[in-house]
């Protein structure tokens, strides 16, 4: 299936979760917060949200700023 | 020293001088000028991850760690009320329920000034759900109180636009502020050196919010020394009472006994 990951189309074989996108992404272990299909989705929630095609998800994080 | 701490949204901090993370060359001269600052509550920025980034790149929160410092995520790069709500609720996320956000919904690019409308609308939204509100604005008297009425625990008035170092633009401006204000008044954006801190805190401020005056110092962790002393000297005179300005001269020593 193919997703829009922070605007950007990311493949990925189905079937997956949240949890198994940050792994495939490599950001396993990073502080980050998710919305998908503009909800935010907690962290303890990630195994258990399904993801589908054509699902949209932004992954932030906090970096430097004034 | 109780007279230099600052109590925010019920919890109090030891150092009025707050600071920002942006700007610096890189994450170790970021920690080593806070460090110096005496800071401890520092603004973040919520951003996008770069995908495809190397997996072990250093994070910004190896170097300000949220057990050190009270991280305020801001809502910077907010044109309406909805991104700065969203930014708020990611933030909150991201940070483990953690509810003390920055807020500012600006209205222009090239000036980076607030949009009244926005702030408003979003500051009466972010109250409603709990956060707890320390929010970016003019130096506008009445929408400071607004802001206030609205539940805001800190009302943060620009001394000048963001990054540009000019200083307080209108002394009268953030005496009425502080006059009205029964929330912290803190001075965010447009301070450039030391003495801009200073005044600030002379005018009777609670505290002085800066990242560019430090960030684009020749020498930022000097300059966040600076800035710490600053803060401290300013209080002091605020709360030690300054003499009156007067229109022509009074002599410091005795006119008697002048050898002739």
């Amino acid at each position: 299936m193919s997703l829009t990951v922070n605007g950007r189309p990311e493949p990925l074989p189905s079937p997956a979760t949240l949890d198994g996108l940050v792994d495939a992404l490599k950001l396993t272990g990073q502080r980050l917060a998710i919305e998908h299909n503009g909800q935010i989705v907690p962290r303890s929630l990630w195994e258990q949200t399904a993801v589908a095609d054509e699902d949209r998800v932004e992954i932030v994080r906090a970096i430097g700023g004034g | 020293m109780s007279k230099h701490s600052i109590t925010i949204a019920g919890k109090t901090y030891s150092s009025r001088l707050l600071v920002g993370s942006g700007k610096y060359k890189d994450f170790a001269e970021n920690a080593a000028a806070a460090e110096a600052s005496g800071a401890e509550i520092v603004t973040v920025a919520i951003r996008r991850v770069n995908l495809g980034q190397d997996a072990g790149a250093p994070n910004l929160l190896d170097f300000i760690r949220p057990e050190r410092y009270t991280l305020l995520p801001n809502t910077a790069g907010c044109y309406t009320a909805d991104d700065a709500v969203r930014t708020c609720r990611l933030a909150r996320e991201l940070l483990d329920g953690h509810k003390l956000v920055k807020l500012e919904v600006l209205g222009d690019p090239k000036s980076l000034y607030p949009d009244i409308t926005g702030t408003l609308d979003a500051a009466k939204t972010l109250v409603k759900e709990g956060f707890e509100v320390m929010v970016y604005c003019t130096d506008d008297p009445i929408q400071c109180k607004r802001l206030e009425e609205l539940g805001c625990v800190a009302v943060m008035p620009l001394a000048a636009p963001i990054g540009s170092g000019l200083g307080i633009q209108n002394r009268y401006n953030i005496l009425s502020i502080v006059e009205n204000a029964t929330v912290p008044i803190i001075v965010d954006a447009g301070v450039g050196t030391a003495s801009d801190a200073a005044i600030a805190m002379e005018l009777g401020c609670d505290g002085v919010l800066m990242n560019t005056a430090i960030a684009e110092a020749k020498d930022p962790v000097l300059m966040a020394s600076a800035m710490r002393h600053a803060i401290i000297a300013g209080r002091e005179a605020f709360l030690a009472g300054r003499m009156p300005r007067r229109r022509y001269a009074s002599a410091s020593s005795p006119v008697d006994g002048v050898i002739g």
